[in-house]
This record gives structure tokens, C-alpha cells and sequence, in this order.
């Protein structure tokens, strides 16, 4: 293939990753934003979407489309039943401390993978995509489902985008995020809104999952990546910055899909995570919100 | 702080040592090379424990320092067979060098961002580990030759594949790490850390350089922790980039909280408790990490301070 088509390829399979991320981070960036707290598990309910997603489709092995229909319903409200288990169970104990809750979400973690590890074992498995049609380009042909990821997010990410904006609960969130004290005072429900939000970032998390099975197959070691692009994702668009998180997934997404492209993926691992690092170092204040608290 | 005390704890951290001296003549082989294990481990955490429990910065990029001693002790004995007190020092080096310009970076930040530059700066590190595979040979590592592993004292030659060698180097090790970290935590220096840790705008307003001496903690912390990877290196001649991965900068964390951040014989206790827990639980399934998960959930609900932390609040006050 020639430079252009190449590019082109690369642009596009950059496009599919960046809108999964985009979705994945915005979980991360909920959770963040609202709780200020760093959530170490996302990345394993991104797995556990992708696993049920296998686990439904092979139940109701029948029409892969209405399978894999149900599953994308289904696998995010388990995960968030879930993830709002957690919350009761663990979270809410230690007071949402911010460091406290890095080393219960890693425990957590190991939970969830080693769970998984146990029930669904450590193969990878695929799962088919509920359509299968190719779109032709005049170099080459292209998945469509990838395609359907790419409308699918979008959705995802406008419901996400008008649920903030126009809704009630969307009000509690950003006036928790504002200020949780004064939230509190004005009558907000701020625990169960911290409740709520942790689940909702589940969801989104194993929403991506069950989108991205189809290309990627489930597996219990798959959450690592996502987990770290998120981060990345979050910090360079500005915890909480639900615009900047999506920008910045795209930005990531697009880079790392063409430098994995014409270079190695690790390098482009490389060279991001450093960039990421290097943000935080000199713009801590500025990419964590508001500065720290000092005693 | 009284002659009593102090005499107290001289005496109850000799006698530790003295007791793994003498508990090689009596552990049967498997167990004599898991607590040779555990010792090189509980370096590791030791090392971590200097900077999370003494300076209160928590890191989740330790594996990174680790690897450091690790390569740095590794690589130069793979290829060019330098010798094994070289090949220590290179190791040394190699985590000094890389605390250092580390810490310079890291140590603008603070507290949650802190954590996220380690863990970036590690796993660009683990990641690069496999980008240059034909050098370091990736996540399948080398293993280091018995002729390489083996230290020439005025002629008289010490293999470290033999065990009761293997042992004693270990507790070498150990007793290095876990003394120096009693003197410095003793010193004015680990007063000022404990400051620092306490609160640490109010320790800058006495006229301390905060950062200076955090950026002294955590040089120390990687030299310890990059020690201990080169005599892992060393005494169990594998080298692999999977000791550069998150995971085992998890369990430098698991260990220390397990035996109780902030006490000098805590990371010995957690890395012992733990490789034990593993080692059993591994018996009977292949999700043994599971344990991992479950015994940080209950320490960070229940013990937060950990078994000697906790032994320390309600019966020991003296203990360092």
C-alpha cells in the first residue's frame, strides 16, 4: 500500500480506538471529576464488560445480534450492581480517602481479575459481531461493525453529554463536584450521588468493553491498557473536564493509532506514558483542577 | 529519648538478626531457600517503607528502582562477566542515577499526582524494558551463569548457588538494609522525614528544605530498593523485565502495609506473611493473587496500620 492509503488506515483504526477511550475515560474522568477519588478498578470493569459480553452471547447463542443487543444492556447494569457493591462495602468505609482508596481499588482489582481468572479461565475468546458487512474503500475493505463502535460511542457519549446538561441528577453531580460541602448544605444527596457516579463510570467502562469485544476478544489480562490510556486521557484533558477528556481522547487515541502504525506500539506506549508524566510535573495544579489544600 | 530504650531496641533488632542467622541450621532445604528469598524481598520493602512510611510518599513505581539494581547488576555480568562486587556497584549505580533524576522530576508534585507520575515513569520504564528486547531479552530474561555468580576472596571462591552462601548473602543483605533504615530513622534526618510526613508546610516554615530531603528519602529508598534487585539478580540469577512491572511495585506497597508502615521490622513480617500466603494459596488454585486483593481490602478497612503498627498502638510504644 502507498503512504495516503496507509495514512488513511491508520487514521481510521486511531478514530475507533479514540471513540472507545473516549467512553472508557469518561467513566475514570466521572468518578475523578465528582469523587475525587482515582478509581485503579476501571480498567477491570472494562474487562468484566467485555467477559459477560462473551458469557451472555454464547447464552443466548442464537442471532448474534440480539445476543450481542443484550449483552450491551445487560453486562453495564450487572457491572454497575457491581460496582455500587463496592461503594457500600469498601469506599464509603474509609471515607472516600483519596490515598486509601488508590490501595483499596488495587485490592479490588485483583479481585475482579482473579475472579475472573477463576470462573472464565485464561484463554481469550472471541465474541462475533452481532453485523457483518464491509465497507469498501478503493484501496481496501473495512469492518463495518467497527464502524457501529465508532455511532455506538458517540451515542454513549451525547447521553452522557445531555444527562450532565439537562437532568436533575446531571445538576447534583456538577454541584458536587463544585464544592461537596456546599452541595451537602443545599440538600444534594451527596453520598448517594458519590454512589451513583461510581457506578455510572462502571458502566461506561463495561459499555466499552462489550463494544470492543467483537474486535478484541475478552480477556481477564485486557484492563491494564485501557486503565493506563485512561489515565493518560483524563490528565491531559483536565480531571473532571468532561470536553477536555474527550478532546483528549481523541488526540490519544489518533496519535497512538498512527505512530502504532508506522512505529512500534510499545513506543508508542513509551512516548505517552512519559508525555503524560511530564504534564503532571509541570502542570499539576492546572490538570488536577483546583490546587492542593495545604494544611 | 532514654538509654533504656534505645538499649532495648538495639537488642530486639540484633536478636532478630541473630535469629535468621541461626534458623539456617534448622529449616529444611525448601524453606531455607524460601526465607533467602524472603529476606532479598523484604529489602526490597524495607527500602519502600523508608519512603512511604517515614516521609509519607506513597509510590507505585518502586519495581522501577528494583529492576534498576536489577539490570544494572544483570547486564554487565550477562555480557561482559565483570564480577560480582562490579556488577553490584553498576547496580547501585543504576538506581541512584535513576532515583535521582526521578525524584528531581517527581517531587514537584504531591499527593495523588505524585502516585500517578510513579506509576507513569514505571511503567514507561517496564515498557522500555521490552522495547529493547534485544539487549535486556524482554519479558523472557537470562539467566546468569554459576561461574558469573561466583565472588573470589583472596583466591578462596564463594558460588551464590550454593545454599548456605545464598543464605547468608541474603541476610547480609537484610541486616544492611534494616539497620541502616534504624539509623536513619533515628537520625535528625528521619525526624525531619517524620516532620515532613506529619505535616509538611508547617516542617517548611521551621526552616527545613522539604524538598531536599524528600529528594534524600527517595534516593535512598531506589538505592535500597535497587540493592535488593541486584542481589535478587545475583542470588537467584534470573533477570526478567516482569520484576519492572506494576505488580511488583504493588507488593512492595502490599508488604509494607502488611507489616505495618512506618516500623522498621514491618517489611520483613509483611514480605514473610505474604510469600507464605501466596506460596499456600497456590497450592490449591491458579488465582492465587487473589489473596493479594482480599488482604489489601481488609488491611485498608481494618489495620490500616498494619500487624506490628498495630502491635506498636496497643503494647509496644517503644518500637521503631
Amino acid at each position: 500500500m502507498d503512504f495516503g492509503p496507509h495514512l488513511f488506515l491508520a487514521l481510521l483504526e486511531g478514530t475507533v480506538s479514540a471513540f472507545v477511550l473516549a467512553v472508557t475515560a469518561l467513566g475514570l474522568s466521572l468518578v475523578f471529576g465528582v469523587m475525587r477519588v482515582v478509581n485503579v478498578a476501571h480498567g477491570e470493569f472494562y474487562m468484566l464488560g467485555a467477559v459477560l459480553a462473551w458469557w451472555l452471547t454464547t447464552l443466548l447463542a442464537g442471532s448474534p445480534a440480539i445476543g450481542f443487543g443484550v449483552a450491551l444492556i445487560i453486562a453495564p447494569l450487572i457491572v454497575g450492581a457491581f460496582a455500587l457493591a463496592a461503594d457500600w462495602l469498601i469506599l464509603r468505609r474509609i471515607d472516600y480517602h483519596p490515598e486509601s482508596t488508590i490501595v483499596a481499588t488495587i485490592g479490588l482489582l485483583y479481585i475482579i481479575q482473579q475472579l475472573v481468572l477463576t470462573f472464565y479461565g485464561p484463554d481469550a475468546r472471541p465474541v462475533e459481531p452481532p453485523l457483518y458487512f464491509r465497507v469498501s474503500f478503493p484501496w481496501f475493505g473495512y469492518s463495518g461493525y467497527k464502524l457501529i463502535v465508532v455511532g455506538a460511542s458517540a451515542l454513549l457519549l451525547l447521553g452522557v453529554w445531555l444527562a450532565m446538561a439537562r437532568t436533575k441528577f446531571g445538576l447534583y453531580m456538577r454541584a458536587t463536584q463544585q464544592n461537596q460541602e456546599m452541595a451537602q448544605a443545599f440538600g444534594v444527596p451527596v453520598r448517594r450521588v458519590y454512589a451513583i457516579v461510581f457506578a455510572l463510570g462502571a458502566m461506561l467502562a463495561a459499555a466499552a468493553g462489550v463494544l470492543v469485544v467483537p474486535i478484541q476478544q475478552a480477556h481477564y489480562l485486557m484492563g491494564l491498557d485501557p486503565l493506563l490510556l485512561s489515565f493518560i486521557v483524563v490528565i491531559v484533558g483536565g480531571l473532571g473536564s468532561l470536553r477536555g477528556t474527550v478532546v483528549a481522547a481523541f488526540v490519544i487515541g489518533l496519535s497512538d493509532g498512527v505512530i502504532s502504525v508506522f512505529f512500534s506500539p510499545t513506543l508508542a506506549k513509551i512516548i505517552a506514558t512519559l508525555f503524560v508524566a511530564m504534564v503532571l510535573v509541570y502542570r499539576p495544579s492546572g490538570l488536577f483542577g483546583q490546587p492542593e489544600e495545604e494544611a | 529519648m532514654t538509654a533504656g530504650k534505645t538499649g532495648r531496641i538495639i537488642v530486639l533488632h540484633l536478636a532478630v538478626i541473630a535469629a535468621l542467622f541461626a534458623a539456617q541450621y534448622f529449616l529444611p532445604a525448601y524453606h531455607h531457600g524460601n526465607v533467602a528469598r524472603i529476606l532479598v524481598l523484604a529489602s526490597f520493602a524495607v527500602g519502600y517503607n523508608l519512603l512511604l512510611g517515614y516521609t509519607g510518599l506513597l509510590s507505585l513505581g518502586h519495581a522501577m528502582f528494583f529492576a534498576a539494581g536489577m539490570y544494572g547488576a544483570g547486564l554487565p555480568l550477562y555480557y561482559f562477566d565483570i564480577g560480582v562486587i562490579p556488577a553490584f556497584g553498576l547496580g547501585l549505580l543504576a538506581s541512584l542515577a535513576l532515583a535521582f533524576c526521578f525524584g528531581l522530576l517527581a517531587l514537584r508534585t504531591s499527593g495523588v499526582a505524585f502516585l500517578i507520575v510513579t506509576l507513569m515513569f514505571a511503567q514507561a520504564f517496564f515498557l522500555a524494558t521490552l522495547y529493547f528486547n534485544e539487549i535486556t531479552l524482554g519479558d523472557q530474561g537470562f539467566v546468569l551463569s554459576e561461574q558469573a555468580r561466583t565472588l573470589n576472596l583472596g583466591g578462596v571462591g564463594f558460588s551464590f548457588a550454593d545454599p548456605t552462601v545464598k543464605y547468608n548473602a541474603a541476610l547480609l543483605l537484610f541486616a544492611c538494609c534494616m539497620l541502616g533504615c534504624l539509623a536513619l530513622v533515628r537520625s535528625p534526618i528521619g525526624r525531619v522525614w517524620m516532620a515532613i510526613r506529619e505535616n509538611e508546610p508547617r516542617t517548611r516554615m521551621l526552616g527545613y528544605d522539604s524538598y531536599r530531603y524528600k529528594l534524600l528519602a527517595l534516593v535512598l529508598s531506589g538505592v535500597m530498593s535497587g540493592a535488593a534487585g541486584a542481589g535478587y539478580a545475583l542470588l537467584f540469577a534470573y533477570v526478567g523485565s516482569t520484576f519492572a512491572s506494576i505488580q511488583y511495585s504493588i507488593f512492595a506497597l502490599l508488604w509494607a502495609l502488611l507489616g505495618g508502615v512506618g516500623t522498621v521490622l514491618g517489611p520483613l513480617v509483611g514480605a514473610g506473611l505474604m510469600f507464605y500466603l501466596v506460596d499456600i494459596a497456590g497450592d490449591f488454585t491458579s488465582s492465587y493473587l487473589l489473596v493479594v486483593g482480599v488482604v489489601l481490602v481488609v488491611l485498608i478497612l481494618w489495620y490500616p496500620k498494619g500487624l506490628l503498627g498495630s502491635l506498636r498502638e496497643r503494647w509496644l510504644p517503644w518500637l521503631p
